[in-house]
């Protein structure tokens, strides 16, 4: 082994133990800014080893360098732009767009070591199916997260977009990629068969995401995202680096693991997803709601609740998607903030899917300053509830439907937040309409359970004007 | 080349495993930083794009650079970034904040 080898793969385990000591790091939020921190000073570590092994190695053209610069700072100028620059609602999307262009980097590798090979004897197997594979799951990724973050960002519509026969041209495509990448491996170095590989598996990639409702997305972006960590680990081996091969099954297994939970948390299967056609996210449900008797329904006002919370000792916010949709994280939290000066105990109960991805809630009350240990997990808020006066959901249905604790009905099963067993309820919502899963949600009719209909936004801003009436400041 | 292949698919495998077992414990209020620093993780494809770089001797050589380093950079430098703004923003309460507002029942 050179010298150069040497120095090189000591600087890459020192990257990936960075990467490791990084991720185990952000399992707690005390440490977890400190922990992606360690992880970046992983990645300098590892770029600075790959560009001195490059140069040392191979050495290369001017002109090859002055391409990778110019395309760092372009693509790199844009990535922080738009992170420097988002709205939190908007996380979600983001993060699938960062993973769509590292899907592309990695089929973009893939493509450049198999056709930069020099002409003479033909690719090893050790390197070949690498290439394919690293084609096929990179283009998928790319595409099909691009075609997810439309769908989240609202460009590409949210309902399932299936047409007939879809499934067999579905098949058709996936076979044409996959015989394209098969004859590209066994042919010599033919590039025209890479590439219909690739373009088979964009299209491949369209396909996939379309026929998914707009609120399963973030569970696909999660998947994408793991099939990224593959990809990336396929290019390692493509191009014989280690620092990529670590890296990239680190991710392939993070996010096969939050995929899993995601979807649990949503009381789905990862399969019946994929397979798309359910989750409309937009679309008037296909059963209840409508018609729905208002007979039993306790209306109050903001006045109302503004009283109830003023004398309450123990509230609980329960914070839901519609929250998230009129982005009215800062007028829960100036709620919250009044009521706990008043000597009111205010705590959130946050589900584990509550926002547009699991734990995205979390960073929208972060970012309305709440302090993290004000958010109750499903757990530790669970216990808490039969102790509260008071339980105001904002913007949350299936999360806290109590029939999800019996069998028979499509959230049957699914983790709950018990807020019907806080003393009183106020449930704050725009209608009676059903949630995602489309099911009625008897805690609304609950005789403890009061609906103050009005959005999210215009709700908690009427009730803190009210409160301010009860309560001097 | 079929020890190189061995020593490397080894690392994949083992890597694959403390992924699961580093990522499993992490808590749901941490899912989306989580997911986004996984996500610049993957930004490393950067180095894929060096060694492109490095092996480019053509124009379809230097165009395949040029996309491969563009697309990882957007991919790492916004990925951390993002990830960073996130976590900051997760703050304990503070202490000076609970002596002026007493947390006692009125």
């Amino acid at each position: 082994m050179s010298t150069l080898a040497f120095v090189t793969g000591l600087a890459y385990l020192l990257a990936a133990t960075l990467f490791v000591v990084g991720l185990h790091r952000m399992r707690a939020p005390a440490t977890a800014r400190r922990g992606n921190l360690v992880s970046a000073g992983g990645m300098v570590v590892a770029v600075a080893a790959t560009v001195v092994f490059a140069l040392v190695d191979s050495g290369g053209t001017l002109w090859g360098w002055l391409a990778l610069v110019l395309g760092l700072i372009a693509g790199g100028s844009y990535g922080v732009l738009r992170a420097r620059r988002v709205k939190m609602t908007d996380i979600p999307q983001l993060v699938s767009l960062f993973n769509a262009v590292g899907g592309g980097a990695a089929a973009a590798v893939a493509v450049a070591a198999f056709a930069l090979h020099p002409s003479g004897p033909p690719l090893s197997a050790t390197v070949s199916i690498p290439i394919v594979l690293d084609v096929l799951i990179g283009s998928v990724t790319f595409s099909g997260s691009l075609i997810a973050a439309g769908k989240l960002q609202g460009i590409v519509p949210g309902r399932p977009l299936t047409f007939r026969g879809s499934r067999l041209v579905n098949i058709t495509v996936v076979t044409i990629a996959l015989a394209a990448g098969v004859l590209a491996l066994l042919s010599t170095h033919n590039l025209a068969l890479l590439m219909a590989e690739l373009v088979a598996a964009l299209v491949f990639g369209v396909l996939m995401v379309l026929p998914i409702g707009g609120a399963d997305a973030p569970v696909v972006v999660s998947l994408l995202n793991a099939l990224t960590g593959l990809a990336v680990a396929m290019a390692g081996f493509a191009v014989d680096n280690q620092a990529m091969i670590i890296a990239g099954a680190l991710v392939g297994a993070a996010g096969t693991v939050l995929t899993l939970q995601m979807a649990q948390a949503m009381n789905r299967s990862v399969m019946s997803i994929i397979l798309g056609g359910f989750g409309t996210g937009d679309a008037p449900a296909p059963t209840g709601g409508q018609g729905q008797d208002l007979t039993n329904v306790r209306t109050v006002t903001a006045d109302d609740l503004a009283i109830q919370l003023a004398y309450a000792q123990h509230v609980m916010i329960v914070p839901g998607y519609g929250l998230a949709a009129a982005q009215a994280q800062h007028e829960v939290a100036e709620l919250a903030k009044l009521l706990t000066d008043h000597g009111v105990d205010v705590k959130y109960a946050i589900h584990p899917v509550a926002g547009r991805m699991p734990g995205h809630m979390n960073v929208l009350l972060a970012e309305a300053n709440v302090p993290y240990t004000e958010m109750l997990q499903l757990d530790e808020a669970n216990d808490a509830f039969p102790n509260c006066d008071i339980a105001l959901v904002v913007g949350a249905n299936d999360v806290t439907n109590p029939d999800a604790r019996k069998p028979g009905n499509a959230v049957s099963g699914m983790p709950i937040l018990d807020v019907d067993r806080a003393r009183s309820v106020v449930v704050l919502k725009r209608s009676m309409s059903p949630g995602y899963a489309g099911i009625t949600n008897p805690l609304f009719t609950d005789p403890k359970t009061g609906m103050f209909f009005a959005d999210a936004k215009q709700g908690l801003s009427d009730t803190i004007a009210a409160v301010k009436e009860y309560v001097p400041a | 080349m079929i020890q190189t292949l061995f020593g490397n698919l080894a690392i994949f495998v083992l890597s694959l495993l403390v992924g699961f077992e580093v990522i499993s414990k992490i808590p749901s209020t941490l899912h989306t930083p989580m997911m986004s620093a996984a996500n610049a993780i993957h930004g490393v494809v950067v180095a894929g794009a060096i060694i492109t770089a490095s092996l480019a001797h053509s124009p379809t050589g230097y165009a395949l650079t040029f996309v491969a380093g563009a697309l990882a950079a957007a991919n790492v430098f916004g990925g951390y970034t993002v990830t960073d703004r996130m976590l900051k923003m997760f703050t304990r309460p503070e202490p000076t904040e609970d002596r002026t507002h007493p947390q006692s029942p009125s």
